[in-house]
């Protein structure tokens, strides 16, 4: 499903090379639930840009869903991200001003599907938020807004799910919340599920942690069920 | 991303900035507005002047003295040399070889100042021949026009227009008085039919006498001057020829071989036409174009709001490029909110203007006035409106491409 051959991401920050991410090798199957961790400054942003296909990686080979993202150029990496990959973000990014139903409409517009309103009611409904379509972001709490986020990131169906620090905005009952969600589209639906964060206890939620640490993977540990 | 979506987004956009909208769509709506108005107050003026110039008389001939030249040949300026005579006009009336003109009169002007009781009035004097009514398409409304006899004889007797009776006689019968033209009597026997038009050398402020008469009394002992002969082809359609006929008369009677150096000059109606109309399409063109720099500073306008707005909204990109948008969804979705706040803007200011143009005639102070009445044609509309869209277009790329061309992962980070 997803599959890094020692990335490197080096970014110049004027004169200076900053080496973010310095060979990483990942593996992650369909259908895994993974936790990947780390202090700021880890690398870990980095990974998620590139594996978001938010960014491209300076070496090494990254394929998707069997795609080989590395060479794409920037519209072509628009698509990608549009038909396989859903983004779930810390501070929910809906777009303000449009209801719930037109947030999770967006990426369907953009991938020109038709049938757009039913699909985004089901995503809708898939996280408990059908009652709210018509709301605009200002008028949903936290948790809501993050369920809305969640509903847009699986309404084009996409291979991954990332989440980048979903519950670092939330109070401690809607962060459980939408874990508990996250766990039951994994197990319900057999998402796959690539989880950014550097709390231990949300980490904890996953089946399998990977720890970054100066741009190199520390460990990787996988618990059973 | 569809046309539909991209102004449904487009709409919530400029709906969420209403002020700013508005203000932004001001600047547009009133260069407009500015040029639909102006274009058809020069359009106005142009309509105003064709009639007046109908209303010389239609297949109208003027024949002037050229330039005369001093030593040395320095032109000395339209009409001031004396080559015209009244053997000229009898040539060309004895139609002999100029069977497409009808009649041809001379005119010798005298200005001078005109009393009637304790009423007095300026207004130029035009000696002529019997034929003045037919050729300048004059109809008498009162009295009657001098005769043969009059001519002859040097006869004091004059025929005014509707201006002079008005400015002269108030509420008195003209017909029958005698009226002081530089202190030389003349009795009024007939009065001109109005022929309308105002302003631009009013043809109802005349008075006509006998040209013996304007010789013998009022041209101050300068001879027997014939500043102009005008002369009526049959039609329309022969005033050329007309033309031809009266150039070979002249030439050959001032035995003058080389049609180049010829001592007089013709101009048909059409030649003044076609200058006049030159002349106010160069009025509408100037007039459009110091209304089109508003335009340009409305256009400024809207490139300055939507790069604040693209900056504003960076965040947004950053999403909607993370869900999928492509370089041209995003282009798209910001130029069509360009060009409608512009297209929006001009349909508004063509309303605006052309509400103008029909209102202002009947503004009081106008409509007193000699002011043209504006003419809205319909080329200015749809250019207005295609410009003031095309102005969103152009104002709006440099914007949006810059919103298309963010990189995700900085817009995404933008506060």
């Amino acid at each position: 499903m997803i599959k890094l051959e020692s990335v490197k991401k080096t970014y110049r920050m004027g004169k200076v090379e900053v080496e973010a991410l310095r060979g990483v090798d990942l593996l992650v199957e369909s259908g895994e639930f993974v936790a990947i961790m780390g202090a700021s400054g880890s690398g870990k942003s980095t990974l998620m840009n590139i594996i978001g296909c938010l960014d491209v990686p300076t070496s090494g080979r990254y394929f998707l869903d069997g795609t080989d993202v590395a060479a794409l150029d920037d519209d072509q990496l628009a698509i990608i991200r549009n038909r396989k990959i859903g983004f779930v973000f810390q501070s929910f990014n809906l777009i303000p001003r449009t209801t719930a139903l037109h947030n999770v409409e967006m990426p369907l517009i953009y991938a020109g599907a038709s049938n757009r309103r039913p699909r985004a009611l089901e995503a809708l409904e898939a996280v408990g938020l059908s009652n709210r379509a018509d709301h605009q972001p200002t008028e949903l709490s936290g948790g809501q807004q993050q369920r809305a986020a969640i509903a847009r990131a699986l309404v084009t169906n996409p291979a991954i799910l990332l989440a980048d620090e979903p519950t670092g905005n939330l109070d401690s009952s809607s962060s459980v919340e939408i874990m508990k969600l996250l766990i039951q589209l994994n197990q319900e639906q057999a998402r796959t599920i690539v989880l950014i964060t550097h709390e231990r206890d949300i980490a904890a939620f996953a089946k399998r942690t990977v720890e970054l640490r100066d741009g190199l993977i520390l460990s990787d540990e996988r618990r059973a069920a | 991303m569809n046309i539909f979506e991209a102004l449904r987004v487009a709409f919530a956009g400029l709906l969420a900035n209403r002020l700013r909208s508005s203000l932004t769509m001001l600047g547009i709506l009133i260069g407009v507005a500015a040029v639909i108005l102006l274009v058809a107050v020069g359009n106005g003026a142009g309509v105003q002047i064709n009639n007046q110039i109908q209303a010389l008389g239609a297949n109208v001939i003027f024949v002037y003295p050229s330039n005369a030249k001093g030593a040395g040949g320095v032109s000395q300026g339209f009409g001031t040399s004396q080559t015209l005579t009244m053997a000229d006009v009898d040539a060309i009336n004895s139609h002999q070889q100029d069977p497409d003109v009808v009649a041809a009169i001379p005119i010798a002007q005298s200005g001078g100042q005109i009393t009637f009781a304790n009423q007095n009035y300026f207004a130029p004097t035009t000696g002529t021949t019997v034929d003045f009514p037919q050729v300048r398409d004059y109809q008498i409304a009162e009295g009657s026009f001098f005769t043969q006899d009059d001519v002859a004889a040097q006869h004091r007797v004059v025929v005014i227009g509707q201006t002079v009776v008005t400015n002269l006689f108030g509420t008195t019968d003209p017909v029958g008085q005698t009226i002081k033209i530089n202190r030389q009597s003349f009795r009024v026997v007939g009065v001109f039919a109005a022929k309308g038009g105002t302003g631009f050398g009013s043809q109802d402020n005349v008075v006509v006498a006998p040209i013996s008469s304007v010789w013998a009394y009022l041209s101050g002992g300068r001879g027997k001057n014939v500043s102009q002969i005008v002369a009526s082809a049959s039609s329309a359609n022969t005033v050329t020829q007309a033309e031809t006929e009266i150039t070979a008369i002249l030439l050959q009677r001032h035995q003058i071989s080389d049609p180049a150096q010829a001592d007089f000059q013709l101009q048909s109606q059409q030649d003044i036409l076609t200058q006049a109309n030159s002349i106010a399409t160069a009025l509408t063109l100037v007039l459009g174009a110091i209304a089109g720099i508003s335009l340009v500073v409305g256009g400024i306008g809207i490139m300055n709001i939507m790069l604040v707005t693209v900056t504003e909204r960076t965040r947004e990109i950053g999403i909607r490029k993370a869900i999928g948008a492509r370089w041209r969804d995003v282009l798209l979705q910001f130029l069509i909110e360009a060009m409608f706040l512009s297209g929006l803007g001009g349909a508004l200011g063509i309303a605006l203007g052309a509400a103008l143009a029909y209102e202002a005639p009947h503004i009081p102070a106008i409509a007193s006035s000699s002011f043209p009445p504006p003419v809205v044609s319909i080329p200015s509309v749809l250019l207005a409106f295609g410009v003031s869209v095309g102005i969103g277009l152009f104002f709006g790329i440099y914007p949006a491409n810059r919103a298309a061309r963010l990189h995700p992962i900085e817009a995404l980070r933008h506060e």
